[in-house]
């Protein structure tokens, strides 16, 4: 079910604002990739870029080739929706859609897919929710709104509508950036679990995060304001950490930059 | 690993599209079918407005067909939503075209000085000439009036509700103020005629009920007041607690700071929001006619006797059974768009350059 | 003389300055800048009205919120006044009516026989009809500004459509009845032939001024406000709950209907009931496309309709006192209906209160 995601070449534009140049990595399924960097290095352009919801901004598009399992998600026949569907997104905030049930938060892709037989929603809202360690405490008030859980089961709220689509690839951009440290350690322990069914790649600010959760890191740079964003390092988690390849990458992991 | 079945989601990256000439296709193919049956066959009696109705719905349906076939029923869904919402949008340009079109090239046969600086009196309806210089000076002095009355009142009150308001009394009156928005505009005419007409205006006329343009204006206040409140009101709360806060700190009085600090602040959006509003009541037509009487000639005096404005002009030219009547109703409402959405215009692009909104 | 004068001058002007003050030395200690000497001196005579002003300011600050407080009841003293004045002028006409004011549908006032029946009916049929077409197609427009149409256009078509709701309703009146007639008549003996069948095409003609020509203006007329409320509401959907939809692999349309129409939904019920407000208190351009008849039908393409603000603007001229009263007491109907209205718009409204400033 997991795929695996190869960049080559990736470079990435806001209007003629170039955002990230010539990104070429290889991220393989289940695992996590946390993509680490200071501000504006164009960590989440290339997240978002991954499935193609980089596009969605007036002006912006991308060069260079994204597969997902050698399928380029970038070709001319590819249906965007399709891509999304493969490639689900959880966003910094946490963002159920303010007018649903928890119940139709979870099953709102499923929907949009054309599944419309009770039971199946049923099923696959309790197995999402399982999955993401939110279904004991939602199981008895699953009618009422999202907007009522507290932040972190929101967040998680958000993961289990992510997963009920049973995507390959699951981003996350900064998922816990909003929320308390109770809360990111549930999110953290769920990733960890995450990752033996699909391929996840999460954006983080936190470099204990990134040690944390993920398999590989990758830090992405830019040399001044104004430069587009690159990917200075990519390797395994504890290789960056300790003993980096790159003097800037050993400058931002110890604090001295960025 | 267990995965329950899904019908309908593919992991499938490619959908198959139609190309990008489809839609082009689809309705050059509408548009010829509609020609040859409705325009050329006479289906349904014909007729180019028919044709082009027919056309677009038969682009629709053959679109929502073709789509269903090749791409599925969501991208079906998509396309039509796509269309209906474009095509809602032409269709609702039409008739506003068409406005503006009729509106200059009718208004503009009698746009000449006579127009500006002539009233209807001793005008015939055989006479081609005849201007509404009465009218406009009218509706200048009824909004000027309307305005000076309004704008302290509504400022005032719109102070009220974002400084001072607390408890029920602010609420109830948030609340009217709203609602009074709604009123319609000839119920204020009523209103005022009850009131002022027929009734104030007894005490300074020997006990003889009158119209006048004075009338007109109060009609007018009924109108603007909860309009300049709201839009004022906006723009109070746009200003920060900070400045209120800071002012606080120097210890100047409250109602010092509303006035030297926090309307200050707001002006350029309380400027917008009157001109507004009195570009809405210079159009005003029913009231007027309610209260103001309508006049052929020149009464500079908004206080007593008749008197017209440009929207009871429009009104008389248009009932007017004379063949030059009709010109002059349309010069007179190119005028007044004309007035009207130059103040629109500059409101609103002062609201653009205001810090604030 | 000039060089003894000089000097001189100079002793003369310099004593007088240290008598005026006599801590200046002190002062001038640290920073003797222009610019420093001048803010000490603001400052120290700021202090003075300070303590004088305070009691000053006390009075002031009493006699400004009796002010506002005045100002702001008057809009309740207003609207109050509107209903005594109304009632007032309309009870004598009502006891003087032969016939019961609410249910006769002529208006034969020196008969004494005149009721409000058909121009109510009127009143909400018109609006009615003119909200079933202009919604959707205002729903349409304000989606497209809002989410179809690229930025420049859309922020340039939006101002257009804000400078329509400014223009007059007398201008739309004008436009209806001199323009738009023609092709309402070719259009009313065309649905006629073919849809005839329906009550509501029932008529056989003479076709002209009808409901369809007066609901159509009133459809233009509302349109613009419709459009400018429901394209606010739509632009405050959150970013983040499209991208939701969108990263769930929506389509645009499905972002629509998942996101932003269930986002919006109070604030167009508002903007509907708002526009339907507007078009029930229309007057001058129902007046002028309306064949103004007294009787109670649904075929709107026959010659007739009538609402009771056109009937007001239409009969007022010709009314003496008591007729006059008689159209009082109709408005004092029309009152009732969209004070009904607006009051139901406004706590729909008040509910979401986010909407507020879109209204």
């Amino acid at each position: 079910m997991a795929k695996r995601i190869e960049a080559v070449g990736v470079t990435a534009y806001y209007g003629t604002f170039k955002a990230i140049e010539d990104i070429t990595m290889t991220i393989e399924p289940r695992s996590v990739t946390a993509l680490i960097g200071p501000s504006g290095c164009g960590k989440s352009t290339f997240l978002r870029s991954i499935n193609r919801m980089h596009e969605v901004l007036p002006g912006a598009r991308v060069e260079g080739r994204l597969t997902l399992d050698g399928n380029d998600i970038y070709e001319r026949n590819v249906d965007v929706t399709a891509v999304r569907r493969n490639i689900g997104m959880v966003f910094q905030r946490p963002n159920p859609f303010p007018t649903m049930s928890i119940f139709d938060n979870v099953v709102a892709g499923l929907k949009l897919n054309g599944v419309r037989k009770k039971s199946l929603l049923d099923d696959a809202a309790e197995k999402a929710l399982k999955s993401a360690n939110l279904w004991d405490e939602v199981k008895n008030r699953l009618g009422k709104p999202g907007a009522g859980l507290s932040g972190g089961q929101q967040q998680r709220l958000c993961i289990a509508r992510t997963i009920a689509v049973q995507p390959a690839v699951v981003l996350m951009d900064e998922p816990c950036s909003a929320l308390d440290p109770i809360s990111t350690g549930a999110i953290e322990d769920l990733i960890f679990e995450l990752k033996n069914e699909y391929t996840i790649i999460i954006v983080t600010h936190n470099m204990q995060q990134a040690a944390r959760v993920s398999d590989r890191t990758a830090f992405f740079s830019i040399s001044q304001t104004g430069d587009p964003g690159r990917l200075i390092e990519h390797d395994v988690t504890s290789k960056i950490f300790t003993n980096p390849r790159e003097k800037r990458t050993e400058d931002y992991i110890t604090g001295r930059f960025g | 690993m267990t995965t329950i079945s899904t019908p309908g989601i593919g992991t499938d990256l490619r959908g198959r599209r139609l190309p990008k000439w489809a839609p082009w296709a689809i309705a050059a193919g509408a548009a010829v079918l509609s020609y040859l049956a409705i325009y050329l066959g006479g289906l349904l009696d014909g007729g180019w407005v028919l044709t082009a109705v027919v056309a677009v719905l038969l682009y629709l349906v053959l679109l929502a067909a073709v789509a269903t076939g090749v791409e599925g029923s969501r991208a079906a869904r998509n396309r039509v939503a796509t269309s209906l919402i474009y095509s809602a949008f032409v269709l609702a340009l039409l008739p506003l075209l068409s406005v503006v079109y009729t509106l200059v090239s009718k208004g503009v046969s009698r746009i000449d000085a006579d127009f500006f600086t002539h009233s209807m009196n001793g005008i015939t309806a055989f006479d081609a000439n005849g201007g509404a210089y009465h009218a406009m000076i009218g509706t200048l002095e009824q909004v000027g009036l309307a305005a000076l009355i309004s704008v302290p009142l509504g400022v005032a009150a719109a102070v009220y509700i974002v400084e001072y308001g607390r408890g029920k009394l602010a609420t109830a009156i948030r609340f009217f103020v709203d609602v009074m928005t709604g009123i319609p505009s000839i119920i204020a005419g009523l209103f005022v005629l009850a009131f002022y007409v027929f009734g104030m205006y007894k005490f300074f006329n020997h006990g003889q009920g009158g119209y006048s343009g004075f009338a007109a204006s109060l009609a007018l206040v009924v109108l603007m007041l909860p309009t300049v409140t709201r839009s004022c009101e906006e723009m109070l709360r746009l200003v920060p607690d900070a400045l209120r806060e800071g002012s606080y700190a120097l210890g100047i009085a409250k109602w010092k700071t509303v006035m030297r600090v926090v309307l200050p602040t707001a002006l350029p959006g309380i400027v917008t929001g009157v001109m507004l509003a009195v570009a809405r009541a210079a159009g005003e037509t029913a009231p007027v006619l309610l209260v103001s009487g309508g006049f052929n000639s020149i009464n500079f005096n908004p206080f007593s006797g008749n008197q017209s404005s440009l929207a009871i002009y429009i009104w008389d030219q248009a009932g007017a059974a004379s063949q030059y009547a009709p010109a002059r109703a349309w010069s007179a409402a190119l005028t007044l768009v004309a007035f009207v959405l130059t103040l629109t215009i500059v409101a609103k692009l002062l609201a653009r350059r205001s810090k604030l909104k | 003389m000039n060089p003894p004068s000089l000097p001189g001058s100079t002793q003369s002007a310099e004593p007088p300055e240290r008598e005026q003050s006599p801590w200046g030395p002190e002062r001038r200690l640290p920073e003797s800048t222009p610019a420093a000497d001048a803010a000490t001196t603001r400052a120290q005579e700021a202090r003075v009205p300070v303590d004088l002003g305070r009691r000053k300011s006390l009075n002031g600050e009493k006699l400004f919120r009796w002010l506002t407080t005045g100002s702001g009841a008057a809009v309740l003293v207003i609207i109050v006044a509107i209903a005594v004045f109304l009632i007032a002028k309309a009870i004598p006409a009502i006891q003087g009516d032969k016939v019961n004011f609410l249910t006769e549908k002529t208006w034969q006032v020196p008969d004494r026989v005149f009721g409000v029946a058909a121009l109510a009916f009127g009143t909400v049929y018109t609006a009615v009809i003119a909200l079933i077409i202009a919604v959707p197609v205002a729903l349409g427009i304000a989606l497209c500004l809002s989410h179809y149409a690229h930025r420049t256009v859309a922020t340039t078509l939006g101002f257009v459509i804000d400078l329509l709701a400014a223009v007059p309703s007398i201008v739309f009146g004008l436009w209806g009845r001199e323009y738009l007639i023609d092709p309402v008549r070719d259009l009313s003996a065309w649905l006629h032939k073919y849809f005839g069948w329906i009550p509501i095409f029932g008529s056989d003609g003479p076709y002209g001024k009808s409901i369809l020509l007066g609901s159509l203006v009133l459809a233009i007329m509302i349109l613009p406000i419709i459009t400018a409320l429901s394209r606010e509401v739509f632009q405050q959907t959150p970013k983040m709950n499209e991208e939701a939809a969108l990263a769930l692999g929506a389509t645009k349309w499905e972002m629509i209907r998942t996101a932003v129409l269930p986002y919006g939904r109070p604030g167009l019920i508002a903007a509907t009931i708002l526009g339907l407000g507007r078009a029930l208190g229309e007057t001058i351009a129902l007046a002028m496309t309306l064949g103004g008849t007294f009787v109670i039908s649904w075929d709107v393409v026959e010659v007739g309709g009538n609402t009771i603000a056109a009937n007001i603007a239409n009969h007022f001229g010709e009314a003496d006192d008591f007729g006059r009263g008689a159209l009082i007491a109709s408005g004092l109907v029309l009152f009732a209906i969209t004070l009904v209205v607006n009051v139901t718009a406004r706590v729909i409204i008040y509910r979401r209160r986010e909407f507020r400033s879109a209204l």
